[in-house]
């Protein structure tokens, strides 16, 4: 890798490019996610963003935005950022706009998006080499709607949709292997708990051309049910429980970049949220709790 | 003048060629392919300077038409029938961000049952969309349109989308002569697009398609792309002019053949209305005093336009080549609705339901309808709805049932006590 411009938490910017007062909840876990990412990349980016949460960051006629925003569908993010990359490329080829014009675009999704209606559109995206950045803030859920259960939910957690004793009987689905299988320019994983590893893996993103995907663990207070403060403590948890890998995958290679020994256990991480909360009252449930270390187990002796 | 014999769908490639289209997303389907294919063909060969991607839905296609446009690059792009539907959602999507770019839909009935022929059900479903639309039915207006589309589409005073639309198998596989303007005039006819229009620039951030709070911003933004589409009715005929200045060739709101005098009035749009025309004619050489109105622009609807001009008519069969289920023929309803406003001149309207999924519409058919409508006019009571089915037709259709009856009874899926009297019944009735 090249020189990084953040080596300490003291490189990272301290007043972020992106406005405040907007209509996210107290302590989104997937704003703070964006407002790190927003400072790295800078205001000359036009983001195309898929119905979730954030389509209301932009609501007539405010938007924290410094650079420009388009929403389209929930599918169709990245189709939009095709039609708009290929304009740019076309006006700025034709000499209709100065070269100094020409914007990055910048996909901003959810996981429902991400992981489930919107796979084909990314999935083209990445075949036909489009030169985008992909930002996905994953809050495990459908949460504009209310936290129903998506295919990014982990298991057993309680959804508006999967309140049942044992939460969700699905698994969480394996978004960064199925990108990295098609082979795009970069992939990684980011937590805006951890903010120095974030902002060098957008550094590093920003300086490739190609697809460029980007999957955050997003801690949602609302949908997760735990305080907002709790927010950055619950992202590390996420991390040190071994629960959200840090890792990036450059030219098929994956490299984990932040491994955490000993880790802690899953436990930790789940009991401080509501949706876990069946797991230990009225009475615990070791089969399903041991079940979940045992996957994350089995996840980090494949690795180490 | 020189002709060249093209198929629709090669006509239509034709204007986006001629209209010197920038970005092409694209997606295949029957019976459009063949525009992509062509424009394809000449971006390789260096003869078109456009880019064309071929994206993974109609949705997707959709989506990036509307985003390139939205970005201000010239943007064509076609589609048909299951295509158009995949996209609905985008297609009121990208009429909103008041992204001009034209889309040529290749009428084909909707599925279930499933089939390639055409009906107009496809592209009124995008009747209430923001998208304008051109009804065609020669490839010559095809070609035509797509132009006029443009100068429409990116005027000031609408910034809409416009679908041309033409007729799957009658109209996208049929040769006809056709003159293909020469490049020059069509870049006189229509400049390069307004580089002020370029959007998402460093210099100039804006943002598109936000969301807004409550009725109010809501009403007012989608009224506003509701009198964009009512200013594209005088734009229209502005550009109509400027074409005919051009080109020498006229295409007005609708075509009125032999409608002067007439008491009877075909109303009908698409490749069909040229069986109409030859109807006209027959039933003129008898004696009888009839025309024919075909809607070219049905979005927006000229609706005091028409009205003028049935004035004096006493009847109108309006042929319906699309069905809405549970109320019937979608002309039918809003020509009654355009008429309902002007007192003065109401005709009789008779409604049919002719040609779904490709079916024809015979000579002899448009003579009973001219019948059935000039007795309605001289009552002054219109008959129920018809479809136009033969009972020939009805003989044929019973023979496939009794063939998908046997089969049935052959894999033993129908009980014999059923069978038994399942059968009488079908054969009892009409
Ligand atoms: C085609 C379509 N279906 C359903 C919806 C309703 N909808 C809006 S946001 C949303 C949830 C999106 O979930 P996700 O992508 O995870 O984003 P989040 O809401 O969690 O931020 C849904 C289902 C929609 N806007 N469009
Ligand atoms: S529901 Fe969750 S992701 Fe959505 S705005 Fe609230 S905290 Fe953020
Ligand atoms: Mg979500």
């Amino acid at each position: 890798m090249t020189e990084t411009a953040f080596r300490r938490m003291n490189d990272l910017p301290s007043t972020h490019l992106l406005g405040g007062g907007t209509a996210m909840c107290a302590g989104c876990g997937g704003l703070q996610a964006i407002q790190e990412v927003y400072d790295v990349l800078g205001k000359n980016t036009v983001f195309v963003n898929a119905a979730g949460c954030m389509t209301l960051l932009s609501i007539y006629p405010f938007t924290p935005f410094r650079g420009s925003w388009l929403y389209t569908a929930m599918a169709s993010a990245p189709a939009g950022a095709q039609g708009v990359r290929d304009a740019l490329d076309i006006l700025v080829e034709k000499g209709r706009i100065p070269p100094e014009e020409n914007v990055q675009v910048v996909v901003l999704t959810g996981d429902g998006a991400a992981y489930g209606m919107g796979v084909s559109a990314t999935s083209g995206a990445i075949d036909r080499n489009l030169d985008f950045l992909y930002i996905c803030y994953d809050n495990e859920g459908y949460g504009n709607t209310g936290q129903q259960y998506s295919e990014a939910t982990p298991h057993a957690a309680r959804t508006a949709t999967s309140s049942g004793p044992r939460g969700y009987p699905g698994y969480k689905k394996d978004l960064f292997s199925i990108w990295a299988a098609h082979r795009p320019a970069y992939v990684a994983t980011v937590i805006g708990a951890e903010p120095l590893d974030l902002a060098r893996k957008i550094e590093t993103a920003a300086r490739v051309r190609g697809p460029r995907l980007i999957l955050a663990l997003a801690p949602c207070p609302t949908g997760w049910d735990f305080e907002p403060r709790d927010t950055i403590e619950i992202g590390r948890l996420a991390v040190r429980t071994g629960v959200w890998p840090l890792k990036e995958c450059v030219d098929g290679q994956v490299v984990h970049t932040k491994v955490r020994r000993p880790r802690l256990p899953v436990e930790e991480y789940l009991k401080r949220q509501g949706r876990f909360e069946h797991l230990f009252a009225p009475e615990r449930k070791p089969e399903i709790l041991d079940e979940i270390q045992a996957r994350v187990d089995a996840y980090w002796q494949r690795v180490e | 003048m020189t002709r060249t014999l093209l198929t629709g769908n090669a006509a239509a490639a034709w204007g986006a060629r001629l209209a010197r289209a920038e970005y092409v997303p694209a997606f295949p389907i029957t019976p459009q392919t063949e525009i992509i294919e062509k424009l394809g063909g000449w971006i390789d060969a260096g003869e078109m300077d456009g880019r064309m991607v071929t994206l993974e839905s109609e949705h997707s296609m959709i989506t990036a038409a509307g985003a390139a446009a939205a970005a201000g690059v010239r943007v064509f792009s076609a589609t048909s029938s299951q295509g158009l539907l995949y996209g609905m959602e985008m297609i009121y999507t990208v009429a909103g961000w008041r992204a001009p770019f034209v889309l040529v839909n290749v009428s084909r009935g909707l599925a279930t049952p499933l089939t390639l022929e055409s009906d107009h059900n496809d592209v009124l479903a995008a009747r209430d969309s923001g998208f304008l639309q051109i009804h065609c039915s020669t490839c010559q207006e095809v070609l035509d349109s797509v132009l006029i589309a443009y100068r429409l589409a990116e005027d000031a005073r609408v910034r809409l989308p416009v679908i041309v639309n033409l007729d799957g198998f009658y109209l996208s596989f049929t040769r006809e002569p056709v003159a293909i303007p020469d490049p020059e005039t069509a870049r006189r006819f229509l400049p390069p697009p307004d580089p002020e229009r370029a959007h998402f620039r460093a210099s100039r951030p804006i943002s598109q398609a936000v969301a807004v709070l409550g009725g109010g911003p809501y009403s007012y933004f989608r009224y506003e792309i509701h009198r964009a589409a009512q200013n594209a009715l005088s734009v229209y005929g502005e550009v109509a002019d400027a074409f005919a200045a051009a080109f020498g060739r006229s295409h007005g709101l609708f075509e009125s053949y032999r409608t002067d005098d007439a008491e009877i009035v075909f109303f009908m749009m698409g490749s069909f209305a040229t069986k109409a025309k030859a109807a006209v004619d027959c039933l003129r050489a008898d004696g009888w005093s009839a025309g024919l109105l075909r809607p070219r622009l049905l979005r927006p609807y000229p609706d005091a336009e028409i009205a003028a001009a049935l004035a004096g008519t006493r009847g109108v069969a309006v042929v319906d080549q699309n069905l809405s289920i549970g109320k019937g023929g979608v002309l039918y309803t809003e020509l009654a609705s355009a008429l309902a406003a002007r007192r003065d001149a109401s005709p009789v309207l008779v409604s049919f339901i002719g040609g779904l999924g490709g079916r024809d519409i015979g000579a002899e058919e448009f003579f009973e309808m001219a019948a059935v409508t000039r007795k309605a006019a001289q009552e002054g009571r219109a008959p129920e709805p018809r479809l136009l089915y033969t009972a020939t037709e009805l003989r044929e259709m019973r023979k496939l049932q009794s063939i998908a009856l046997r089969e049935r009874h052959q894999i033993g899926e129908i009980p014999p006590a059923r069978r038994a009297s399942a059968r009488p019944e079908r054969e009892e009735r009409p």
